[in-house]
């Protein structure tokens, strides 16, 4: 068949082609406002209900059965304790289980199960997390539903999220830096302690905001701890029983009443701001690093 | 015969009527400038291409070869900050007037890659790609089979059409490519170091397919490879990167005159290897 | 001066002696280091066995009760309530019934708003476009479900009752599974966005520019090319986001309500399998009892399925980066 003979079986219809793309353009430009609306509502709905709420009696008060004098005191400092405790036992051994991974871990059978374990323990639902603390801190280990066990099954949460994490920053350290500190003679271990670790720490720290801002939000794990609400003290040690932030909330939006539902939004936009500051920190950190390494 | 002037001697009055231009000219560039965002990437080139001929774009890395080449199927347009001026005359139309669509150029105007870059998908669906998105009212089967020939591919894939166009080797692949560029029937196939990637026989089995494939189409191909050039063209440009890092043409000639008896003393250094 | 050399000599043994002492000591640091890390690393191990262990343990007293068929098949769930004859009912269907209904309505929302978002950012976006709006989207991916939760019950559903067609209007209750999956849809969509566009991101250029050049329009290449050729990276993520959907629990405990309900009805009330667990855990149940028991059956089953599903997008995702 000669060439002018396909070309008139060529039916390229342009102007359809671009108009259909034209049409999908503004349908993909349309998902984005979704996102963008959904968001914005759920932000103006919780400022417009919560404003009116906030106080300074509002973080200085326990709860109460009447909306206007209740506070959440105990739940912010439940939070704290929380978050304290987590950070401590999540960033050693978070990190420890990542070095090994990037700079020990022979290429073996072993290490290939325990990195697909520890992206499939991403994956496990919060609440299960909730289940294996009550089975194994709060009954087996006769911690009680108390700070400890709380912060230590969160910790098991958050793990895989600082794993993960520091992997990535281990993995950024230039080898030339790891070189030039075994050609000094420096064994393995002075090597990660004193160059590979200060170097990748920026984004470790990252990792670990990013996974403690996972967990100021976690409320189903904390419930199947400790689903006290009604907590008219301060924890002053690991063994004290606690109530979270999320889980104070949950149960003001549970509450029937109107008024209610206001200090609920008040609570989460603590719990919000909270957590957009440790997000921007964060993102900060991630910028000014990856801006120094660029210079 | 030279069929353009060399860059220091840009004629205005080329910004004509289309009339102007002569009846086996596919391609007619007058005074094209092109930009990066700040940076002059081509500066003042002149260039006809002939019809059913093969064009080798020669010169140094960093001459801006590929650069003018992607000018004539306004790719460069993909390419964020890129900006074209002057003129691209192809069968006589401004390929870059506002009414113009780059993908009826690119309808048009074929092109193959440096690197074979066939589509994961299977060798068939390769070759039917661009007839299917054009609405293609014929034999699909007879197209397909049609361009694989023409692309000296047929023999060698006939009892795999729908395995993965990956699945072959590097040489097929890249004749894949090219019987994918030819089914679509367009004018003129630009070739952007085609062999660049492949071996030598593969490499041979490519020029040979160029010297085929020019009794009926306009083949512009770029090339490291002098002996390519001189074996495969029958025009030769030479290009290279003045003083600003702008691309210029040097010379244009017939393959034969530029490499016997180059008119430019830059054009005679990188031919003999002197410098570039 | 002899004397001086003999110094410098057992200086010298000294300094050796020292080195190789060292050397002993740094060797048996190294080791102790090492299994240091290692036990870290064995933590996740050790994790996995716990759940699964905790999970099967405390859920042995439930199915020495209750046979495994009767619970995974039985359609009636009330394991509080007795019936009128006195019976409770242990079929977990209706449970698992109302999370698929709310994650498959989450699905709807984020299935093609998610790669909508995908395409553009990976497609068509300007870089600067890009980098504001991602930020921006993974902010949704942060925000804690108990306020997601808050979101749904509180203004969502109000929103929804206001709609004036039929269903909405007057049947639609206070909990129900549409304004729970909605904005639980709202929620997963930068998961699938942002997996999604890793996927196609990571699509070769040369693949895009082929097609281009053979007359391709923006579209065209997005979907003809691009899209089919990182196919398993964008399952995977539609995979990984409906998981989250089934484990996610405070959304669904507050917005879906808690009647364990057999039904593919969105407008209705229902129970998701996590929000029953809150439900006992809130109760204070004792230990070692039937109820106790039950959410663990109920937590294995969970665990089941989202695990499953995860094995599964993580190989999808695997296979896809062996691919580029």
């Amino acid at each position: 068949m000669a060439k002018a003979a396909v070309t008139a079986l060529l039916h390229p219809r342009l102007a359809l082609r671009k108009r259909i793309g034209g049409a999908a353009y503004v349908a993909f430009v349309l998902a984005i406002f979704l996102g963008l609306a959904g968001l914005a509502s759920l932000l103006v709905r919780v400022l417009w209900e919560g404003v009116p709420w906030l106080s300074w009696h509002f973080v200085t008060e326990y709860p109460s059965r009447f909306p206007e004098q209740a506070g959440m005191l105990s739940a912010i400092f439940g939070t704290l304790w929380i978050m304290g405790l987590t950070f401590l036992f999540t960033v050693p051994v978070g990190v420890g289980a990542a070095v090994y991974l990037e700079e020990y871990a022979p290429k073996n059978w072993l290490t290939r199960i325990i990195e697909v374990n520890i992206s499939n323990l991403a994956g496990v639902p919060s609440i299960v997390y909730g289940l294996l603390g009550l089975a194994v801190f709060v009954q087996i280990l006769s911690l009680g539903r108390t700070v400890l066990a709380g912060a230590l099954t969160m910790s098991l949460l958050v793990m895989p999220i600082v794993i993960i994490a520091s992997r990535e920053a281990i993995r950024a350290v230039p080898s030339t830096y790891r070189e030039a500190s075994y050609g000094l003679g420096a064994t393995k271990f002075q090597t990660v302690r004193d160059v590979v670790l200060p170097h990748a720490t920026p984004g470790i720290m990252t990792g670990t905001i990013l996974a403690m801002s996972r967990a100021i939000g976690e409320a189903a794990p904390m419930i199947a701890i400790s689903a006290l609400v009604f907590l008219t003290f301060v924890p002053t040690d690991p063994l004290d029983k606690f109530t979270v932030m999320p889980i104070q909330i949950f149960n003001w939006v549970s509450q029937p009443q109107a008024g209610f539902r206001g200090i609920a939004a008040a609570g989460i936009i603590i719990l919000l701001g909270v957590l957009l500051t440790m997000n921007a920190v964060a993102i900060y950190i991630r910028n000014r690093t990856q801006k120094r390494s660029e210079e | 015969m030279t069929t353009a002037t060399t860059a220091m001697t840009t004629p205005h009055a080329t910004a004509a009527a289309p009339a102007a231009v002569s009846a086996d000219t596919t391609l007619s560039v007058t005074n094209l400038d092109m930009h990066y965002g700040a940076f002059r990437a081509l500066r003042g080139i002149n260039l006809e291409v002939k019809r059913h001929a093969v064009t080798a774009l020669i010169g140094p890395s960093g001459s801006g070869k590929s650069t003018l080449l992607r000018c004539f199927n306004r790719m460069n347009d993909l390419v964020p900050g890129a900006r074209v001026e002057g003129q691209v005359l192809f069968n006589g139309e401004d390929i870059y007037h506002p009414s113009v669509d780059p993908t009826e150029v690119r309808l048009r105007v074929g092109m193959v890659f440096q690197k074979p870059n066939p589509f994961p998908k299977s060798v068939y669906d390769n070759v039917a790609f661009g007839l299917r998105i054009n609405g293609f009212k014929g034999n699909m089967d007879d197209a397909v089979e049609r361009s694989l020939r023409r692309a000296a591919l047929w023999d060698e894939v006939k009892d795999r059409l729908k395995q993965s166009g990956l699945a072959l080797s590097g040489g097929q692949q890249q004749r894949l490519c090219i019987a994918r560029a030819v089914a679509v029937q367009p004018d003129v196939i630009l070739m952007d170091e085609p062999a660049s990637a492949l071996d030598p026989i593969s490499t041979l089995a490519i020029e040979e397919l160029m010297r085929e494939l020019c009794r009926d189409y306009t083949i512009v191909v770029v090339t490291h490879n002098m002996q390519q050039a001189a074996r495969a063209s029958d025009w030769t440009a030479f290009m290279t990167m003045g003083e600003d890092r702008a691309g210029h043409l040097v010379e244009v000639g017939s393959t034969q005159q530029i490499f016997t008896n180059p008119q430019d003393e830059r054009t005679e250094g990188y031919i003999t290897g002197r410098f570039g | 001066m002899a004397r001086d050399g003999i110094a410098r000599r057992t200086n010298r043994a000294d300094a050796a002696m020292q080195l190789s002492r060292n050397r002993k000591r740094g060797a048996l640091q190294g080791r102790l280091v090492h299994w240091l890390f290692f036990a870290c690393a064995v933590m996740s191990i050790v994790t996995t066995f716990g759940i699964v262990a905790s999970l099967l343990s405390q859920s042995l007293g439930f199915f020495r009760e209750i046979p495994l068929w009767d619970f995974l098949f039985g359609t009636t769930w009330s394991p509080i309530l007795r019936d009128a004859e006195g019976n409770r009912h242990y079929g977990v269907l209706p449970l698992v019934s109302g999370t698929v209904l709310v994650a498959a309505l989450a699905a709807a929302v984020a299935v093609p708003a998610g790669l909508a978002i995908a395409i553009y950012l990976a497609e068509y976006a300007p870089d600067k476009i890009r980098r504001t709006i991602k930020p921006i989207l993974e902010v949704l991916a942060g925000i804690p479900t108990v306020v997601y939760g808050y979101f749904a019950l509180t203004f969502v559903t109000p929103m929804l009752q206001r709609i004036p067609l039929r269903p909405f209007q007057e049947d639609l209750l206070v909990f129900n599974a549409l304004s729970a999956g909605l904005v639980m849809g709202l929620m997963i969509i930068p998961m699938v966005s942002s997996l999604s566009e890793d996927a196609m991101v990571a699509v070769p250029r040369s693949l895009r520019s082929a097609a281009y050049a053979l007359g391709a329009t923006r579209l065209e290449v997005s979907l003809r090319i691009v899209v089919p050729a990182a196919l398993s990276g964008i399952v995977a993520s539609f995979i990984l986001a409906f998981s989250r959907a089934i484990g996610e629990t405070m959304l669904v405990t507050l917005a879906a309500g808690a009647t364990p309900r057999l039904t593919f009805n969105p407008i209705e009330s229902i129970q998701a399998m996590t929000a029953f667990i809150v439900q006992l855990a809130l109760g204070e149940t004792p230990r070692g009892t039937l109820e106790y028991n039950t959410i663990f059956a109920v937590g294995l089953l969970l665990f089941a399925f989202t695990l499953g599903m995860n094995v599964l997008g993580q190989f999808l995702v695997r296979r896809f980066r062996e691919e580029y």
